[in-house]
Order: structure tokens, then sequence, then C-alpha cells
């Protein structure tokens, strides 16, 4: 990827941010013009809080172009407690037993390699999270359901 | 729409292939199709493929192989669904064919995999993914898959050895196919014992990197008479589409397009699971191949991994799969994948498969699938 791209996702990678949709509440990440659980097409950016519970995760021994230096890495997909699934490397993870549903949060690393420009992209990951839930108060709270789900499908036999 | 056959099929064999290029491939596999089926006409030619601009710095992919094919002027494109152009570039012929716009219509599928180091394919093969969202962040293909089968592990509580015979079965398989890339045989101990590609993907549960090209060349049913061959009859075609991010889904480990295109496919051959006398899954990796079969209602959420334990799943099974070796052990030259398998189940149905005929073989089935379940189409072959 490179640097252009990098700078139209800076509010998704520095502030994880997403929409909501103004018509049903849904929240989506990556952000949606087009709500996915209700078809509206007004929706507004939405900051995550960045917390949530591991969903998977796998270690990547073989990296693909532009992450050599990193690897070998963990990644994981997070459920965020607002609902959204979001896909992203670990952080922290060295001689973690890591475990499906454990509580992480976000954190902003280094993402991949400095590119031949020279520049470095930092972007979002996850780390277990260094707070107890007791500790952090409660979950934000949403009261729409994930905007996850499927989009309006033609047919389906 | 009209009733379409296939009148035509060629394959190359599959492997490394290091002197020969992409249109080297395509053009072997056309030539053969259309030997094959003793018909010189051609009126379009679409052509499935799905990195050559990553893999092999090429695009402008239908005129450069309808020009080593010798077809120039005629009509042709590229077709691109990641690793179901294949099977896309086939159901356009068929499109093309069903709808009356042309007679004779060519398919071929090819991906030429070994102009690039590892790591240049794995990030090609990640282009299949949302490039924003999880390439961009590393999130590799394997890697992808590797968090579904632990999920799969999670909740179903299945334990990696358990995944073993769906790699066993394809090499054993792909042994009796002089076309595929592996043809010894693997055990589950090997299985077992296999290096991790992404912790808990192993090296054999996945396919692995190569070159190939398959073609069919399609006709109206009413032209079946002019072929050489027995003519293979399309009874349904479809193509069904999910989200391109694995996140995105309500449950990534249901895969509603790849179930949604067998079910609409059922209706349209008018048959149902049980009827599917072998079926040619998209066994990238053994998660793929579980997953497909409960989506396509052979089995139930969770239970899929039962009927590779319990041997139905080989060639005297009640649902033979990967007869000739399936994506791991014919090999998955990505683009050109979809189109071996229509090619497989045309051999099998045909009678032309020698040693790992399916006996009796009247209805088979073969999906072909892109992205991590994002677009699935779907065959039904019938003689």
């Amino acid at each position: 990827m490179e640097l252009p791209r990098y700078h139209r996702l800076r509010g998704a990678l520095y502030r994880l941010e997403g929409s909501a949709c103004h018509a049903c509440d849904a929240r989506a990440f990556p952000a949606r013009a087009t709500c996915a659980a209700c078809g509206a097409r007004d929706a507004a950016p939405f900051a995550f809080s960045g917390r949530g519970t591991l969903w998977s995760f796998a270690r990547v021994a073989q990296a693909p172009r532009g992450f050599a230096s990193v690897a070998p890495y963990a990644v994981g997909m997070v459920r965020l407690a607002e609902g959204p699934l979001v896909t992203a490397q670990l952080a922290d993870v060295e001689g973690v037993d890591l475990a499906i549903g454990m509580e992480m949060e976000m954190t902003t690393r280094k993402i991949r390699d400095a590119q031949e420009n020279g520049f470095i992209v930092y972007g979002y990951k996850f780390r277990p999270s260094l707070r107890p839930a007791a500790q952090a108060g409660p979950m934000p709270q949403t009261s729409a359901a994930p905007v996850s789900g499927p989009a309006p499908r033609g047919g389906g036999a | 729409m009209r009733d379409v056959v296939i009148i035509g099929i060629g394959q190359t064999a599959v492997g490394e292939h290091w002197d020969r290029s992409i249109r080297d491939l395509a053009a072997e596999a056309i030539a053969k199709a259309r030997a094959d089926a003793g018909v010189e006409r051609a009126d379009v030619l679409y052509v499935g493929n799905m990195a050559s601009g990553a893999l092999c710095g090429q695009e402008n992919l239908g005129t450069l192989v309808g020009d080593a094919a010798g077809l120039l002027p005629i009509e042709a494109v590229k077709i691109e669904a990641a690793c179901a152009s294949g099977g896309a570039a086939v159901r356009a012929a068929w499109l093309a064919v069903a709808g009356g716009t042309h007679d004779y219509a060519l398919a071929v599928g090819v991906e030429k995999m070994t102009d690039l180091l590892t790591d240049g394919v794995t990030s090609a093969l990640a282009t299949a993914a949302d490039a924003d969202y999880e390439a961009g962040h590393g999130v590799s293909f394997v890697a992808l898959n590797a968090m579904l089968m632990r999920r799969y592990m999670h909740e179903h509580g299945a334990r990696r050895e358990e995944f073993a015979p769906l790699a066993v079965l394809a090499h054993a398989n792909a042994a009796h196919n002089p076309h595929a890339l592996y043809r010894q045989p693997i055990t589950a101990a090997e299985f077992a014992a296999s290096p991790l590609v992404a912790d808990p993907i192993g090296i054999l549960d996945s396919a692995a990197i190569c070159d190939g090209a398959a073609a069919v060349l399609l006709a109206p049913a009413s032209e079946a008479r002019r072929t050489r061959r027995p003519a293979v009859r399309i009874a349904a075609s479809t193509c069904v589409t999910d989200t391109v991010g694995l996140a995105q889904r309500r449950d990534p480990l249901v895969w509603e397009a790849v179930g949604a295109g067998a079910r609409r496919a059922y209706t349209e051959a008018k048959v149902g699971p049980r009827d599917i006398d072998l079926f040619e899954l998209h066994d990238a990796f053994t998660i793929v191949s579980a997953l497909a079969l409960e989506a396509c209602g052979f089995a139930d959420r969770g239970h899929a991994l039962k009927l590779a334990a319990e041997g139905r799943l080989a060639r005297d099974g009640d649902l033979p799969i990967c007869t000739l070796g399936g994506l791991k052990g014919r090999g998955h030259p990505v683009g050109a994948s979809g189109a071996y398998q229509i090619v497989e189940v045309a051999q099998q149905l045909r009678g032309e498969a020698g040693a790992a005929q399916v006996k009796g073989a009247r209805t088979g089935m073969a999906q072909s699938v892109g992205g991590s379940g994002s677009v699935a189409v779907t065959h039904i072959l019938q003689v």
C-alpha cells in the first residue's frame, strides 16, 4: 500500500473510525455509506471504543511482501464492544497464551516495513487488555444490532 | 434460454512450468479442447484469470490469449472473480450460448504463478481479500483461513488432526490423475507433522503455488451431434456473492454465498444434494472443504469432518469429492481451478476418468469459490 492510500484511511487507522447509521443506529466498521442493515444512505463517522474480545487468531509465518521485518506476527479478529468484527495484527502477544474470548484493546503501532520512500505506516493493532473489565468501567452501550450482518441479497433459492 | 452442452475439454498438466508463459499454457488448453470437440468454430473467448496483473505484470489477457491461440479477431475478454475466475469464465460462456448471443463459446481458466517468488505470490493472492482492511494489515489469505479454522475448532471441539482425511483423500485421488501436481500419497502422520504456514494451517492443509490452464468449448444442445465425444449438459450455472471482508459477515463460519449458490443450482437442475454423484469442491484449505460441505447441505453445521472420517467422500463413498485430486492434489493455479473442476466433472460423466472413475456417475457438481467465501460459482453437469 502506498502513502495516498494510508492517508485516505487515516480516520480508521488512527481513531478506529467507522460509521453510525442515523436511520437505524447500526454501527459499522469499516465505515459504510450505505447501511448494510437498513439500506439507508445516512451515516456519520463513529469512533469505536477500541475494546472487544478475541474472536479468532492466527500466527503468520509466511509474510506478504512489505511485512517481512515484523514477521512472524499474530493476527486476529476482534469482536468490538459495539458489535462489529475487526481484523488486525495483534501486539504485545509474545509469550502470551492467546485464547478465543480474551479481552483486547486497540493500540497504535507500526503496521508494516518502512517503504522505499521512507514512510512508516502506523495504525490500529489489538493487544490483550491491560485493565480487567471490572476496573475499566462499563462497556460502551449500544442499542443497535451490529452492522456486520449481510446486506440484503437478491434471490438465494 | 437454450440448453447448453460441453462439447470439448482440454487441460495442461498442473505444475511448476518454469519454461512456459501464461499465453503458452492457455493456448495449449484451448487447442486441446477444440481438438477434443473436433470443431473448428469459436465465436467468443472468455479467459478466467485471477491475478495476471500482479503475478505476471500482464493484463489485456483476453486479447493476449486470443492471439496466442490463433483466434484473432475473436471477441475476447478476461473474467475475474478471484479464485473463482475459472468457474466464472465458464459461466460467462454459458450465458453467451444460453442467451443466444453466440453458438460456440470457449472458456479457459489460466494462472501462471511461478514467475514470482513466494512473498510476491502471497501478496498477489491477498488481493482477493479486502485491501484496505485485511491485506493492508499484513493479514494474508492463509491467515484469514487459519482464523476460520481455529474458530471452527473452538466452536465444534474439532482437533487439527481431524482435518487430515481431507488432504489424504485429495492426494490419494490425485495419484490417478496424470495431469495432477502431486501424484504421491500422504499419510495422516505426515499431515500432522507438516510445517505451519499460519497456525493452525499447515503446508498439507493448503493447495500449493503452481501453473496450469484448462478449457471447455460450449455449444447449444442442438449442435451436440457435431461433436466426437459424448456431450455433457450444463444443467445449472449460478454465481452468488457475499462481503469481501470476512469480518463483515453475520457469521464468518456460515458461507452464505456458497450455500445459496448450491441451493439455486439444485433448483435450476431440479436435483437435491442426494442426487449429486460427485462434487468437485473448492478445497484450497481443508477448512474450506468443511465449510463448503456444510453450506451446500451435505452435512449439518460442525459435522463435515465426520463425512471425511467415515470415508463417505472417497470414490466409493456416497459423496465422492475432489475425484481427480481437487485443488490440494491436482493443484490450484488459482484462476484456472474452476475450469479444471468443470473439465474433471466432464471426464467423470463421460466415463473417461480412468482409475479415478466414479462408477455410474450421471450428475456432478463443481463449485469454485473466490475470496474467503465471498463469491461462489456453481455448476451442475449431467449426462
